[in-house]
């Protein structure tokens, strides 16, 4: 760059500059094609390597290759006749609940949070900051023990896990909280003064104007339930009938399982992954619109 | 130190500013910390002052008040009946109702209360009884610690809510009261019904959240607190063996620094450095080269930015735990790579890399791994932050001859951080409680075999997060002890969470952004 400088200030025709920086800017270019495409390649290629195996019929537990030498459908078809069929309607039952009644709930929350000014508004906000600060997984050990005395646990886990999933997702409310607050209150105020009721500006104004954000709650509720791990093993534990996909499948992983069951967590994963991802490159716009406006306002 | 004018900073050395904003960041948090004890004792001096208003205020209406709205310290809701709000009046006659009979029911409010000093007298227990004519050995069940607290728990709250109802039955009076003195009409149960899709949408809407959190949040993080000083565990489980109070006992527990090796306060210390270290490499090492990642995309003249970008928004879409678990597996001692790498005949059988057996090597794949996950979400984020800078500010910056890493230190690094200053703070306390990536890659491991006490077995990458599960799952459940770390992960997070957010620009001046 010194250099540069130094051939300006000597008056050098401005080509020259130019033509180095066209190069540099060439050879930068070629650079970040290279990265990228490594980068691509890191992402992609457990996935690939999940897909390939799944495939495999000549041993069932984890080898040094990735491609199969036979190939088949095996592992599908060990899918079918093992509890993963059971696992996988529960966790799909769950999340089509899930996606219906979360959305509600954080859209309530967020949308009175962005519009209304009411007296307790503030410190509701910072009560529920805190309440964000205590280890979610705490309240596990007394909620398991209510749920149980309700009947709700074990094989009938299915109504426990939802309630505990809708109830308590009031609390994210900050992404889309972040959306309603970018439509211009202008709109609610011209509404009002021709007279349309607090609930009509939300379902004749804001709902139309809303989708995106309705969409990303949606998607992001839908995709909850599928990785939820922990709490699901605890109100299931021991009982596979009332397991999900993550819990039944984390099983399959363990010491003594993984020689018979590692091709067939692939399969089941392929399972498991496809629809969601579908849906989610199809709805792809939203979540990023999502992502990137609500980060940014926290 | 000593501090700089303006004059005399900008005649520092680079590296010398740099240290100078070093120091100065954290000789300010001792003042921040003090600001925030303030900040905390003005807050409890304005709530007692505010608790005083209410008492002197509840003392005045009952002076001034006429006969109605003095009857409604007793009946909640007389008064309203009397001045024609018959709908409102109802409601909080049957609140009132609904609550004294809770409260005296065998089995109520009073009953639980007053079992809750101690947590029950009498376990299962056989007891004679005369059965025919003839005393018989009968199982009686006997109390129940852990109901009498979820209980007495509930009862408190009740009260509280009881308590708040009453107050607010009493001011309306008084509002009423005033209304009906001006000569104005006061609102029927109609007009009351119909605010609760106009005027008080808010409470419409805010109903079934709120209920929601305070049943399966507050009501439950009251309950575990509580828990911390009680013997509840797998033995005392408050229906064989009944649990009490045990004062600060747990406490003394996890903070006995002279135990030495084993003990809690030793596996907390580690535990907690472990945590603070995982949780600053997880964070900044994603934001910086997702930064980077979201910037090369973005750059001009490169093709395909879609694609680029598609390919790492799809690894979000699939479930993390297929995902880490495959990943986790991949790294194993007898996982694809270190089979690979024996099978080309770089490494020897009995000589794998030990990705999760070696403590130093654990953790930094841990690291490593985290990026993979990360770094989809924080491209997204910086890619709409970095989209949204000026470009007449590089536009004028390289008029005045910036080269692209000053462009970069001076106004796109700036520009993130100020903007993302809020959520680099949520994203670091938030890795400190990433519990998914920590136990689904290592499950902890490897063993920490000098640290690991009678509650579980602790790991070299174990968080206080997986440390707290741990503790609820083995080694005899001890629940209490679980309820002192939580405590604690919230003591930590909260404290980090004030002094960054004292030092923070952005925050002071988050209107400016909105």
């Amino acid at each position: 760059m010194s250099n540069n400088n130094i051939v300006m200030e000597e008056g050098q025709p401005r080509l020259k500059r130019s033509m180095g920086q066209k190069a540099a800017n060439r050879i930068s270019n070629t650079i970040i094609y290279i990265l990228l495409i490594v980068i691509s390649v890191i992402w992609l290629l457990p996935f690939v390597f999940i897909v390939l195996q799944s495939f495999r019929v000549e041993l069932r537990g984890p080898v040094g290759y990735v491609v199969p030498h036979t190939w088949g459908l095996d592992n599908y078809q060990r899918l079918l006749t093992s509890n993963f069929k059971k696992w996988y309607l529960n966790t799909f039952i769950i999340a089509l609940v899930v996606a219906a009644l979360q959305t509600v709930i954080v859209l309530c929350m967020s949308y009175t949070l962005s519009r209304f000014r009411f007296k307790a508004r503030g410190p509701l906000m910072r009560f529920m900051l805190i309440l964000g600060m205590f280890p979610g997984m705490l309240t596990m050990i007394i909620l398991y023990r209510v749920l149980k005395d309700l009947g709700m646990t074990q094989a009938n886990a299915l109504p426990g896990l939802i309630l505990v999933y809708v109830a308590s997702s009031g609390m994210g409310y900050y992404v889309s909280k972040g959306f309603f607050d970018t439509i211009p209150k202008s709109l609610d105020e011209a509404a009002r003064v021709d007279g349309a009721t607090r609930s009509q500006v939300l379902t004749k104004i804001i709902l139309p104007l809303a989708k995106p954000i309705v969409i990303y709650t949606v998607l992001t509720a839908f995709m909850g339930p599928w990785g939820d791990f922990v709490f699901a093993r605890y109100v299931a534990f021991g009982t596979s009938s009332g397991y999900n996909v993550a819990v039944g499948m984390f099983d399959w992983l363990s010491k003594d399982q993984i020689g018979q069951w590692y091709t067939t967590f692939c399969a089941g994963g392929v399972v498991v992954a496809l629809p969601v991802t579908i849906l989610f490159m199809c709805l792809q716009k939203y979540y990023v619109e999502g992502v990137t406006g609500g980060a940014v306002k926290g | 130190m000593n501090r700089y004018s303006d004059l005399e900073y900008l005649r520092l050395s680079k590296w010398q500013k740099f240290t100078y904003k070093l120091a100065s960041f954290f000789l300010a948090i001792p003042q921040a910390l003090k600001n925030a004890g303030i900040g905390i004792g003005r807050f409890f001096k304005k709530i007692a002052l505010a608790i005083g208003g209410e008492f002197a205020d509840l003392v005045k209406t009952f002076r001034d008040g006429d006969w109605k709205t003095r009857s409604s310290y007793l009946v909640m809701g007389l008064g309203s009946i009397a001045r024609g709000q018959v709908l409102r009046g109802l409601l909080f006659l049957l609140f009132e109702l609904v609550f004294i009979v809770y409260m005296v029911l065998p089995q109520g409010g009073v009953y639980w209360l007053s079992k809750l000093d101690n947590l029950g007298d009498n376990g299962p227990h056989k007891e004679m009884v005369m059965q025919y004519g003839q005393s018989v050995e009968t199982f009686v069940a006997g109390d129940n610690s852990f109901r009498i607290l979820l209980y007495g728990v509930l009862t408190i709250f009740f009260i509280v809510a009881f308590i708040f109802t009453w107050r607010l039955n009493i001011k309306q009076n008084k509002i009423a009261e005033g209304i009906i003195k001006s000569g104005k009409k006061l609102r029927s149960g109609k007009d009351d019904l119909h605010s609760l899709v106009d005027d008080q949408f808010h409470k419409t809407l805010l109903a079934l959240p709120l209920t929601g959190i305070l049943v399966f949040t507050v009501m439950p993080i009251f309950f575990m607190v509580l828990v911390a000083f009680t013997n509840y565990d797998a033995e005392h489980d408050g229906l064989n063996n009944l649990f009490t109070w045990v004062g600060l006992d747990n406490f003394n527990t996890m903070f006995n620094w002279t135990a030495g090796g084993k003990s809690y306060s030793a596996a907390f210390g580690e535990i907690l450095t472990w945590t603070l270290i995982w949780a600053f490499f997880a964070t900044f090492t994603n934001y910086f080269l997702g930064m980077l990642v979201a910037m090369m995309i973005n750059k001009k003249g490169i093709k395909l930015k879609k694609v680029w970008r598609t390919v790492l928004v799809l690894t979000i879409a699939i479930p993390q735990f297929i995902s880490l678990l495959y990943v986790s597996k991949m790294f194993a001692k007898n996982g694809l790579i270190n089979l690979s790498l024996i099978n080309l005949g770089w490494i020897q059988p009995g000589h794998e890399l030990p990705f999760w057996e070696d403590p130093t090597w654990a953790r930094i794949t841990v690291i490593l791994i985290n990026i993979w996950i990360g770094i989809p979400y924080l491209m997204l984020i910086a890619t709409g932050i970095l989209m949204n800078i000026p470009q007449d500010l590089y536009e004028s910056a390289r008029i005045d001859g910036a080269n692209p890493v000053q462009q970069f230190t001076k106004i796109t690094l700036p520009y993130m951080l100020f903007i993302t200053g809020p959520y680099l703070l949520t994203s670091f306390t938030g890795n400190m409680n990433n519990f998914n990536v920590i136990y689904l890659l290592t499950g902890g491991g490897p063993t920490n075999a000098s640290i690991s006490t009678g509650g579980a077995a602790v790991g070299h990458t174990d968080l206080l997060i997986t440390w707290l599960f741990k503790i609820t799952m083995e080694g005899g459940n001890k629940y209490y002890m679980a309820s002192v770390v939580g405590i604690l992960v919230f003591v930590v997070v909260a404290l980090i969470s004030l002094v960054v957010y004292s030092l923070l620009p952005s925050i002071k001046n988050e209107e400016d952004f909105q």
